[in-house]
């Protein structure tokens, strides 16, 4: 059986959110962690193109990727001397940590493998943008309001946490 | 075809117990900052993979997912203000060396 490129990639893409995740996890320099997120953020934008969500894809990549992981890498410059080349971001209690989540782990894989998943006919249809806009301003008028009145108090708060006292 | 719904939940399990782990193990505030981004993606994974094996018709669960990557965004933006007032003050980013209050 000659397997699918789709497939191929799909499943190169799952490899590399995990692969990536673990090295956010587990590296020994901060900088190497933020760059591994880079990594994992685009193959979960991918994951994403798989799920014909194509907004959520694009907005991954421009919030996550181009304001997130900004912010985060600004964070560690800043709290940082940057003489330090090797920006140290050591783990302590890992073997304990690592044995609770494996357990959690393995309790999960055994929920997901003996559920028996609902999966609907219909799994194909066109873009997804047109719906999500009337979504967002008809049944979910009030939670769109809200987050944006909740986004620019957390806006105004940063700033005026951030800035010098007067 | 392989790309079916339990693949997508196997990821953002792994995804989920590894943003655990950093929380739990991490000593740089930014770090843990990260392990939260992991645990919040995996989140939007599942939102994501049951809105369209499900029903996918309907998008709430894309609705869903954008309002927990505006979540995400204000969450770092007031983490890093904070953070950077921390390192300002105490001089480290390091969780157990602000002991000012003795916690």
């Amino acid at each position: 059986m000659i397997p699918e490129y789709g497939d191929i990639l799909f499943l190169s893409i799952c490899m590399l959110v995990v692969l990536t995740g673990f090295w956010v996890v587990v590296s020994p320099n901060l900088v190497h962690s933020a760059v591994s997120l880079l990594f994992t953020l685009f193959g979960v934008a991918g994951l994403y193109v798989f799920l014909y969500a194509d907004f959520i894809a694009a907005s991954q990549i421009i919030i996550y990727v181009g304001g997130i992981l900004v912010l985060i890498i600004f964070g560690v410059m800043l709290t940082n001397t940057i003489s330090d080349q090797n920006i140290s971001n050591k783990s302590q209690n890992r073997v304990p940590a690592a044995i609770a989540c494996l357990i959690m782990l393995v309790l999960q894989i055994r929920g997901i493998l003996n559920t028996n998943w609902y999966i609907a006919e219909n799994q194909i249809r066109e873009s997804t943008v047109n719906d999500i806009g009337i979504l967002l301003l008809s049944k979910y008028l009030l939670p769109f309001e809200i987050i944006s009145l909740l986004l620019l108090a957390a806006l105004i708060g940063a700033a005026m946490l951030s800035r010098k006292k007067v | 075809m392989i790309n079916m719904l339990e693949i997508y939940l196997f990821v953002s399990a792994i995804l989920l117990n590894m943003g655990i782990f950093a929380v739990i193990t991490r000593k740089n505030a930014v770090a843990i900052l990260m392990g939260i981004e992991l645990i919040l993606n995996s989140a939007n994974i599942n939102f994501i993979a049951f809105n369209r094996f499900g029903n996918f018709e309907v998008l709430d669960g894309h609705v869903f997912s954008i309002f927990v990557i505006v979540l995400a965004a204000a969450e770092a933006a007031v983490a890093l203000a904070i953070i950077i007032n921390l390192f300002k003050n105490v001089g480290t980013v390091k969780v157990d060396e602000a002991t000012e209050l003795k916690g």
